[in-house]
């Protein structure tokens, strides 16, 4: 109990600090970010309960830019960062990503791995990146929304957790993918359902517009691609952390 | 008939045709000043309902004097003009996109470079294309032109004997198409992005207008209430679009309003995007009279030239969006490059509208030297 106690100040404490702190913790380049893009808006009373038992499975359902090509490529593609980030900031807790990314699937494709995960082995949390292929294939949006909304509602009833992640800011095809109503139908529907949006495009443009990465250059290397993912990573973790110690505070022992 | 023109119409799509333009270049400081920022609706309503209104005060006219084979076959031959300029406008973009397929190297992107596979078949897309079933993302405004040109002779018909049968008819194709999910389908997949049997209720409402309802509304448009619920509606949606470009405000949005709200469809012209035009509509009347001296000064004189040439205006416009995207990223811009290319795009498009201008000008000289009796020349749609 009083293990219990102390994680869940800890968790608490961490959601309060200002992200270049929880930044410097990992010992890497900051990821300087406007400070409402990561918010985490809901709690995430499963992924925190798993973390309170000590062992947090996390599930990545996503397309093609949830990996990263080459072999070094799993190791340096966002969710293994968000793994070695969490662990980092939640000692005692064994964190476990497992990756179930598939590319050129679309969100209604998503949706049937979801149920075969659901029924495989079940994480606490998913985190749901969709909408790139959706918008390339010129898919309907609403036809899209309801995918996510059924993989959503499906995970929810299994007591999973959700944070979903929309699409990549790319500002070479910006003009030729709408993304807009891909990325309004993602927001409308975390909101509705309450679960939490990683909104990646907002981050990405906040990213280009500061010079932090130069997202329009034409590169062989891999090195923007890496930094970018670990800092996506890094990004997710403190939203996890954040929404895990939301729920803290509807309902822990410690406030009382 | 140049006096009897309502200079208001030209102004508010040439208006309409800069916004459009600035809206198109992606990642432009500009853009976050357009009309879309500030309410439900955007640029596109303004051109939809202004060309229906000109195309009824132009062919409505025709109809009346020579009936209507002369009138159709006119705005058949209008509806030609516009599939060739769309077409011109894909060969741009295939010539833009297929540059950008062959240099584009960033391992960060490689699910976004599967918007390029639509190269390797082009047996199978350029047909789609010319059928107009595969169309390019921003591409989607000449195509419900031209499906609202197509279906217009017989609306127009209608309109000259039965106005009010005409858009009471024109509001149940719009009602039954957002009950039954009415559209057509696009290649490779959904359907179109502007629908248009749902944003025929605008250019039909345009037409109504041109032909006599303007009138009828007169006594709505003047009314204390009208205005007090256009500015509270106004209000109401600046508020909640506010909320959209500041992702913590989010939360001032009530839970209920936000579900029965969202999301505000564009495709299938939500009510709240025509209410929210209606409106607009509603304080321009008021605050702008018809022989506003304004309109007819030099300042706003590129506004209105622009408006007077809207299909070539357009046109380039579309054309100047690409390339400015092209040069703020490959030059990798600033905000100060995408105000450079943002008026240096208003005023090529103003340039380009004084030629046209001109040329209209010489055409109608030389008609007029052969003929004997001088007619008028003839104002576009």
């Amino acid at each position: 109990m009083r293990r219990v106690i102390l994680l869940a100040a800890s968790l608490s404490m961490v959601a309060a600090l200002p992200l270049p702190a929880t930044a410097a913790a990992g010992g890497q380049a900051a990821c300087p970010v406007a400070d409402d893009l990561v918010q985490a808006t809901f709690p995430m009373p499963n992924a925190r309960s798993a973390a309170m038992a000590q062992r947090l499975d996390i599930a990545v359902v996503g397309s093609g830019s949830s990996m990263l090509a080459g072999k070094a490529g799993p190791d340096r593609a966002y969710p293994k960062q968000l793994e070695s980030a969490l662990a980092a900031q939640l000692p005692g807790v064994a964190v476990d990503v497992i990756v179930y990314a598939r590319s050129q699937e679309s969100a209604s494709e998503q949706e049937r791995s979801i149920v075969q995960l659901l029924a495989a082995r079940k994480p606490s949390l998913v985190i749901w990146q969709t909408g790139t292929v959706d918008a390339i294939r010129v898919v309907d949006a609403e036809e899209f929304g309801s995918a996510v909304e059924r993989g959503v509602a499906a995970l929810q009833a299994q007591n999973v957790d959700v944070v979903l992640m929309n699409m990549q800011f790319s500002p070479r095809t910006q003009a030729m993918i709408a993304l807009g109503p891909y990325a309004d139908q993602i927001r409308h529907l975390a909101l509705q359902n309450s679960a939490n949006l990683f909104d990646r495009l907002a981050v990405m443009k906040d990213w280009n517009e500061r010079g932090t990465f130069d997202l329009s250059a034409e590169t062989h290397s891999t090195d923007v691609a890496e930094e970018v993912h670990a800092c996506i990573g890094k990004l997710l973790a403190r939203l996890i952390v954040q929404g895990m110690a939301t729920a803290s505070h509807s309902n822990s022992p410690a406030t009382e | 008939m140049e006096t009897k023109r309502d200079l208001r119409l030209d102004f508010f799509r040439g208006l309409a045709l800069w916004l459009i333009f600035l809206d198109h270049i992606p990642s432009n400081v500009v853009n976050s000043f357009t009309i879309r920022n500030f309410g439900f609706s955007d640029a596109t309503e303004i051109f939809v309902f202004i060309s229906g209104y000109t195309a009824a005060y132009v062919y409505g006219a025709a109809m009346n004097q020579h009936g209507f084979l002369v009138a159709g076959a006119r705005i058949l031959r209008r509806t030609w003009q516009i599939y060739v300029a769309h077409v011109f406008l894909f060969c741009v973009y295939l010539a833009q996109i297929a540059y950008v397929a062959r240099s584009f190297r960033n391992t960060l992107y490689s699910e976004e470079m599967g918007v390029f596979e639509f190269l390797r078949d082009p047996d199978v897309t350029l047909i789609e294309a010319l059928l107009l079933r595969f169309k390019p993302a921003n591409m989607d405004v000449l195509p419900l032109y031209i499906a609202l040109l197509v279906g217009f002779a017989p609306l127009l018909w209608l309109l000259l004997r039965r106005p009010t049968l005409a858009l009471l008819g024109s509001i149940a194709i719009y009602g039954v198409t957002r009950m039954l999910d009415l559209n057509i389908p696009a290649y490779p997949s959904g359907h179109w992005v502007f629908n248009p049997f749902a944003w025929q209720l605008l250019f039909s409402f345009g037409a109504w207008c041109a032909l006599g309802g303007a009138d009828q509304l007169r006594g709505l448009l003047l009314s204390r209430a009208v205005l007090a619920a256009s500015v509270a509606y106004l209000s109401v949606s600046l508020a909640i679009v506010v909320t959209w470009h500041v992702p913590a405000w989010t939360v001032f949005v009530p839970r209920w309003l936000a579900e029965w709200m969202y999301p505000i469809d564009k495709t299938s012209l939500d009510p709240l995007r025509i209410l929210h035009f209606l409106a607009l509509t509603v304080l321009v009347v008021r605050l702008l009279p018809r022989d506003w001296p304004y309109l007819r000064s030099s300042c706003l004189r590129p506004l209105v030239l622009c408006g007077q040439h809207s299909l070539e205006i357009f046109c380039f416009g579309v054309f100047l969006s690409f390339a400015a995207h092209f040069i703020i990223i490959e030059t990798h811009g600033g905000i100060v490059l995408q105000l450079f290319v943002s008026f240096a795009g208003m005023l090529l498009m103003t340039i380009a509208a004084a030629v046209m201008d001109w040329f209209k000008h010489i055409d109608g000289r030389s008609r007029a030297v052969q003929s004997t009796r001088a007619g008028p020349a003839r104002s576009s749609p």
